[in-house]
């Protein structure tokens, strides 16, 4: 066995059973009005220490608004309507994130919590030189720090993003778009955080690009040891870089399992398909399909199972319940992954009164 | 898949292509050098990728080649005839034969028309007038041709009210109702969702099949390129660096740019394989290296690469590569696995390291 995979499996197992973000039955609504939408529904999700957990899904489908729910940036008509989201430090100190008052909440960002937003172009201001941009964070959480030494840690973080320490004087517009990416993930890192959410970080940047900016996420989490959320909806750049998948649809988790189960074992058709939405770079060439039928309206969802209407494998119980993330019903798979679809929750269905169905083959391929 | 057949003369094709943008300011002298010595040639039936990062001029050949804006120089030709267009009507002519599909279906299509009046527009241009049943049973046919069936449910929506791959066939519709023969698509995909991507790919390639028709097919994604066209050209910086077909080019690049990208893309079969410790960026196009323009980042470069621009050299059967390593010549550069060559991990330093976490206690 490799050493990148050895040292992958030992950090999985390292880190099951430290949580530093657990999100409990978080739901969030938009719209204030009689009939807002509701995108996200309940969602569970424990990030680990160390743990680098992949958020993926279509476009629409609330990973960004779980993002942001978790760290209180939803902005209006976004409202949270229940759950919470238990912060655990360094020292075992727990805090609920969502009853934080807005003092609390300033200094928990960046220097616990930090983001990587979509879009590096955008995040930068433009009239500013990105040296004083990264000290004015690094200022503002740590008072005792002076100017000149403020500027000397964003020439230390700099460096550690592989830009040399003389562009701390450049604009935003003198650097490339990787490089204002790298400053991103910089001042997202400059006050050592515990968890860093990348909200497709990559998504803008060419292949080539992404590539190093993902190889050097991976370095300096293995050497500074914060943990981390991808979110993106590339899920085989996933399978690489991430401990963990979940995948989302409409609102809901419908699959959370380590990289490499859900890439060679996908339990909830959803990923399945997903994973076969991508025409593949080497392997043999085949007709591929993709996922009939386009992403439910949210504020118009079926009944039961959500994504039942493009489901290939449906059966009459899946308009009448909607399932519940559950241990699968493959023999010998993990424990600790879940999924949420009625083919893995016979119990489910017999107790509402429906013949329970087999587990289709291809989703319990071992 | 073949290469095109030589004695099928090819419907579109661009000779010696440039295009030099001004660079704005007093006195400026300088240009922007997007598009530089490019030849392509669009087949009956067949579907061309153009492969590139952003910056790389491929969306500049698209529109160069749709006529949206004059070429620095050389030429284009229709079925072998200089079609430079001088005048509206002659771009009128040009436009019934060449149409373009634009990356974002959210903003190519008008949001206060309605589905039916943007293609009875396209329709009565370019077909002369449509009245009644038969102009109702031609717009069917076009929403039928992009599998938006049955037609009723569609005709009459504003773009709003249809998803991203339903607009993206509108467009498509929109496009085919000139009945063109060549088919310009700049990143068709890339706006779309992941999972109905496949959908419109499949769709592009049906029509190819069924109408015959020859598509250009940009993208920054080689994997998409070898899943959807026949022939794939990779550029960098303006220039292309590898032309052949797709399964070969994908499956065993020659060109070290094509390596890097290839080795690059994201692939969780195989974790190891992987370009790792690559640097550096595309080169400004205002002042672009000498010789070679991969030159800067290639591990492989010599002085050869730094001083003279490589052609294009046959590599092998239909395929080229413009790379001096495989020129037949005295002071070619030895070329070596690209693998061994990024190899290593990006390393960070271990004392900056330190005084990064020190300062944090």
């Amino acid at each position: 066995m490799s050493a990148v995979t050895t040292q992958r499996a030992f950090r999985a197992n390292a880190a099951a059973t430290d949580p530093v973000l657990e999100i409990k039955n978080l739901s969030v609504d938009y719209g204030y009005d009689e009939d807002p939408t509701h995108v996200l529904r309940q969602v569970s999700l424990t990030l680990n220490r160390g743990e680098v957990l992949g958020l993926a899904g279509e476009s629409g489908c609330g990973k960004s608004t779980l993002a942001y729910a978790a760290t209180r940036l939803l902005p209006p008509p976004g409202l949270i309507t229940g759950g919470e989201v238990v912060f655990t430090d360094r020292d075992g100190q727990q805090t609920d994130i969502l009853t934080l008052n807005d003092q609390e909440l300033r200094a928990t960002r960046w220097q616990d919590l930090a983001i990587v937003f979509q879009g590096a172009m955008n995040s930068l201001n433009p009239v500013y030189r990105i040296g004083r941009q990264i000290a004015d964070g690094i200022a503002a959480h740590l008072p005792g720090v002076t100017k000149k030494e403020a500027l000397e840690r964003a020439a230390g973080m700099l460096e550690l993003v592989g830009i040399s320490a003389d562009r701390l004087r450049d604009y935003p517009h003198q650097l490339s778009g990787g490089m204002r990416q790298r400053v991103m993930i910089a001042m997202a890192l400059a006050l050592d955080p515990q968890v860093l959410i990348m909200d497709e970080p990559t998504t803008a940047l060419d292949v080539v690009m992404q590539r190093q900016i993902v190889e050097q996420i991976a370095e300096l989490r293995d050497r500074l040891g914060f943990s981390v959320i991808f979110i993106t909806h590339d899920v085989s750049l996933l399978i690489e870089i991430a401990d963990r998948i979940a995948i989302m649809y409409a609102g809901e988790i419908v699959e959370d399992a380590s990289a490499q189960d859900m890439y060679r074992r996908p339990r909830h058709p959803y990923s399945d398909a997903l994973l076969h939405s991508f025409p593949p770079l080497r392997g043999p060439r085949r007709e591929l399909t993709g996922i009939p039928g386009s992403p439910p309206d949210m504020s118009n969802l079926p009944t039961g199972c959500p994504y039942r209407t493009r489901c290939a494998h449906v059966f009459d119980a899946c308009a009448a319940i909607t399932p519940e993330l559950v241990a699968p019903a493959v023999e010998g798979d993990d424990p600790r992954r879940s999924v949420a679809c009625l083919r893995h929750d016979p119990a489910t269905v017999a107790a509402a009164g429906f013949e329970p169905q087999p587990v289709p083959v291809e989703l319990q391929v071992r | 898949m073949s290469s095109p057949h030589e004695e099928d003369p090819p419907v579109l094709q661009a000779i010696d292509l440039r295009k030099h943008f001004p660079v704005r300011g007093f006195r400026s002298q300088k240009v922007v050098h997007a598009v530089d010595d490019v030849n392509l040639s669009l087949y009956r039936g067949k579907v061309v990728a153009l492969v590139g990062e952003s910056g790389s001029g491929k969306s500049t050949i698209a529109r160069l080649l749709a006529q949206l804006m004059p070429v620095t120089g050389g030429q284009i030709l229709l079925h072998g005839q200089d079609a430079t267009v001088k005048n509206r009507r002659a771009f009128h002519q040009y436009v019934r034969k060449v149409q373009m599909i634009f990356q974002d279906p959210f903003g190519s299509l008008n949001p206060v028309h309605t589905v039916r009046y943007m293609l009875t527009r396209s329709l009565k241009i370019h077909r002369g007038r449509l009245r009644g049943v038969e102009l109702e049973a031609a717009l069917e046919e076009l929403l039928d041709r992009v599998q938006l069936r049955p037609a009723a449910r569609y005709i009459d929506k504003f773009p709003h009210e249809l998803s991203g791959g339903q607009r993206q066939r509108v467009a498509i519709a929109r496009a085919l109702a000139a009945d063109p023969e060549v088919l310009l698509a700049d990143e068709p995909i890339s706006m779309l969702d992941v999972s109905i991507r496949l959908g419109i790919l499949n769709l592009l390639r049906d029509l190819r099949d069924r109408l015959q028709l020859a598509i250009l097919y940009i993208t920054h994604d080689i994997a998409s390129a070898r899943y959807f066209a026949d022939t794939t050209m990779v550029m960098y910086a303006g220039r292309v660096v590898e032309k052949g077909d797709s399964e070969s080019v994908t499956q065993d690049p020659k060109h070290p740019y094509t390596q890097l990208l290839v080795r690059s893309a994201p692939d969780p079969d195989d974790l190891e394989a992987r370009a790792r410790g690559a640097r550096g960026e595309a080169p400004s196009l205002v002042a672009p290296p000498a010789g070679c323009r991969f030159n800067p980042r290639c591990p492989f470069a010599n002085d050869v690469c730094r001083t003279e621009v490589p052609p294009l050299i046959s590599v092998g059967e239909g395929r080229e590569a413009a790379c001096w390593g495989y020129a037949d010549r005295e002071d070619r550069p030895s070329l070596g696995s690209v693998l061994d060559a990024y190899g290593e991990r990006p390393t960070v330093d271990a004392t900056l390291l330190a005084i990064v976490k020190e300062d944090d206690r």
